[in-house]
């Protein structure tokens, strides 16, 4: 899969979050699902689920420079990866990315494996374990809405501007000047090459391992794991049959000319004209 | 034992089987429910953990251990030892119920089960799991056709003579694509390098589930011949048993080196013997399922039919703990959270097995299984009794 050059992205500045939860409310409108209150969308329990497609985490960190408590908020949803592992996972096309990067889900050709949750490196995918017909659900980047034109439900609603939404080349642009000229940043862009790169990209204050982002991933793209697999495929499936085919021919004769053998040595012993019959017969027989 | 006899067909009826019944029905109202509620109400599973048991066990384990049939498909009919061909059918038999049952199991998995043929239009093809479906779909028909032959013996003879001209060419199909849905099992988790213990995530995978495959094929087939030799007066010769232990035997000591030298080649090996859970999850499946048995195999032991049998149920035993380690053991650690496998879940495990079980004696006892020795070697015979 080619990066595609006018690919959309959103930039969260974690410095600017203040967890108010107005983008996970604005995303529950927008994509019509539950509000439920044990199962919240900010906060330290806050988690993704079937009906919280994004949620705003907080952490607590400590940090050395003051003994002072320090707390941060991470906007967690799908970070639509551009060579996305479910997508390359999902076998019936599910899950595809598309034009300007986001990496959409088509319920009607689900057929609800879950190899999308195993696939996804940052365990995005949920599933609705509840229902009778259970869909797999994530964040879609309001797919229907940003064709339009117009920015995602939730960044549109972010009162400190903390989520940006635009062309991924321009935001990571704004954002390496900013990490590298603010002293406040650290001098890191979570999302500018894991996993090959993903359309949200992060910018914080407080080290991201600390913020439970994932910071062992890698920066290979995990479907060339599988392709560089599946490439070969073919070939071995022919050779294979070839050589299969071989053999069989091959040990098939072997056999016949040892048990030929065995009877000509067989023959040997008794008297010739008995054996001239004999072998008349084993090699009809044969 | 009962027997009944319906339109000349056998039913045999002994206290095991009332029960194996018994708990086959229980496991279908299960299954209905399932189908009918969702996962919430039946399973344990979770956000955490979306493949529990039914994949670990009734599709991952399940599609090894019915590796019997290509291994043997693959000894018989491509290498023409033809000392093993006494337990071709056998093993075509317990291979098709075994990837019948994996269909079954997957299916039940499958949360929108009426979109079961999706992949066979839409196709994801950079997916490894579209390959196991193809190649399954497949195998499967191939199975059913192979085992056509044998049922036209029987009825609708007419197909006989053309069932039986194309086996050999079923028969190098039915090998090709085993061989490659065996390993591209192993190749699902390769996408899932960041989550699993580097204990089992390798890039040789695949090639460990291939091996694996093969040799449980004839742990499979010791144990299962115990147990028909009990149930149905068939002995398979020692010699043959034996002989087709020290095959999957060799294939075993190469497992184990593989594992060797894919464990030191990315430095992990010291970690093996520091205690920590995924270590010894790990030692338990290779000294029970690979050492033992290699040692067994190679010993006097190996030449007795208890020994046998131990080793069968030690070397199966040793998969079915490699691909439940595969699952949860590699992922605990990343998946976090909880899961253990409900009582229901085991209910509907044990029903699958227990209706393989009774559609496995049904064909036995109304099918040529058992007494079934090859063309040639007949042959042979004949050849041999005029020349002796
Ligand atoms: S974060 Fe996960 S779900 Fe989202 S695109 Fe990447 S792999 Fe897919
Ligand atoms: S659960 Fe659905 S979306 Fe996910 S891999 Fe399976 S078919 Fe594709
Ligand atoms: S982009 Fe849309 S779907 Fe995704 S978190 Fe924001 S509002 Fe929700």
């Amino acid at each position: 899969m080619k990066v595609i050059l006018i690919a959309k992205a959103v930039l969260v500045d974690i410095t600017k979050c203040i967890g108010c939860g107005s983008c996970s409310v604005a995303c529950k409108l927008w994509n019509d699902l539950e509000f439920d209150d044990s199962r919240p969308t900010v906060g330290v329990e806050a988690q993704l689920n079937d009906v919280n497609w994004t949620a705003v985490q907080r952490h607590d960190v400590q940090s050395k420079d003051s003994p002072q408590a320090l707390w941060r908020f991470v906007k967690q949803q799908c970070l639509h990866c551009l060579e996305p592992a479910c997508a390359s996972a999902c076998f019936s096309k599910a899950l595809q990315r598309n034009d300007s990067g986001a990496v959409v889900y088509y319920p009607d050709l689900c057929v609800g494996c879950r190899y999308c949750m195993i696939a996804c490196p940052f365990n995005i995918p949920k599933y609705e374990w509840k229902k009778t017909f259970p869909l797999v659900t994530k964040c879609q980047m309001c797919s229907t809405k940003t064709a339009s034109g117009e920015a995602p439900a939730c960044v549109s609603v972010c009162p400190t501007m903390a989520l940006k939404y635009g062309e991924r080349s321009a935001l990571l642009k704004e954002a390496r000047q900013l990490v590298n000229t603010n002293h406040l940043y650290i001098k890191e862009i979570y999302g500018e090459y894991e996993v090959g790169g993903t359309s949200w990209l992060y910018i914080s204050d407080v080290p991201f391992e600390q913020l439970g982002f994932k910071t062992d991933v890698g920066t290979k793209p995990l479907p060339s794991y599988t392709h560089n697999f599946l490439k070969y495929t073919p070939f071995l499936a022919i050779g294979w049959g070839m050589f299969l085919t071989g053999l069989s021919f091959y040990t098939k004769r072997r056999n016949k000319i040892t048990s030929q053998k065995q009877a000509d040595d067989d023959n040997k012993e008794t008297t010739s004209r008995k054996s001239e019959s004999t072998e008349e017969t084993n090699n009809e027989n044969l | 034992m009962k027997t009944f006899k319906i339109f000349g067909w056998k039913f045999n009826i002994t206290p095991i089987r009332i029960c194996l019944l018994a708990i086959t029905a229980i496991s279908i109202v299960v299954v209905l429910i399932r189908m009918i509620t969702g996962f919430g109400v039946i399973t344990n599973l979770n956000d955490d953990w979306p493949w529990g048991l039914w994949i670990s066990f009734d599709v991952l384990t399940g599609v090894a251990l019915a590796g019997g049939g290509y291994s043997t498909a693959l000894i018989v009919n491509i290498l023409h030892r033809d000392r093993y061909h006494p337990i071709a059918r056998g093993a075509l038999v317990s291979s098709l119920l075994g990837y019948l049952l994996v269909m079954a199991g997957l299916f039940l998995d499958i949360g929108q089960w009426f979109n079961f043929w999706r992949p066979f239009i839409s196709w994801g093809y950079s997916s490894v799991l579209f390959e196991v479906f193809w190649c399954i779909s497949i195998y499967t028909t191939i199975q059913v056709l192979e085992f056509g032959e044998i049922v036209t013996e029987k009825i609708g003879q007419k197909f006989h003579t053309i069932l039986k001209k194309t086996m050999p060419v079923l028969l190098i199909i039915g090998v090709i694509f085993p061989t490659l849905h065996q390993s591209s099992l192993g190749s699902l988790f390769l996408i899932a390098v960041h989550k699993m213990h580097p204990f089992w995530w390798s890039p040789l995978l695949p090639l460990f589930f291939l091996m694996s495959s093969f040799f449980v094929g004839a742990a499979m087939i010791c144990v299962e011949s115990t147990v028909a030799s009990k149930a149905f007066h068939h002995k398979v010769s020692l010699n043959v048993l034996s002989g087709l232990a020290k095959i999957s035997g060799g294939m075993m000591i190469c497992y184990l080196a593989l594992k060797v030298y894919d464990l030191a080649s990315r430095n992990i090996l010291p970690l093996v013997i520091n205690g920590s859970l995924e270590a010894n999850f790990l030692l338990a499946e290779i000294i029970i399922g690979v050492i033992i048995p290699i040692i067994i195999v190679f010993s006097r032991a190996g030449k007795t039919r208890k020994g046998l049998f131990i080793y069968g149920i030690l070397a199966s035993t040793g998969v079915v703990l490699n691909r439940m380690n595969v699952v949860f053991t590699a992922m605990a650690k990343n998946n976090g959270g909880y899961y253990l496998p409900s009582i229901w879940e085991f209910t509907v495990s044990v029903g699958l097995i227990a209706a393989g079980c009774l559609v496995y004696c049904f064909i036995v006892e109304n099918f040529n299984i058992f007494g079934h020795t090859s063309h040639d070697q007949e042959q042979h015979r004949q050849s041999y009794k005029i020349s002796a």
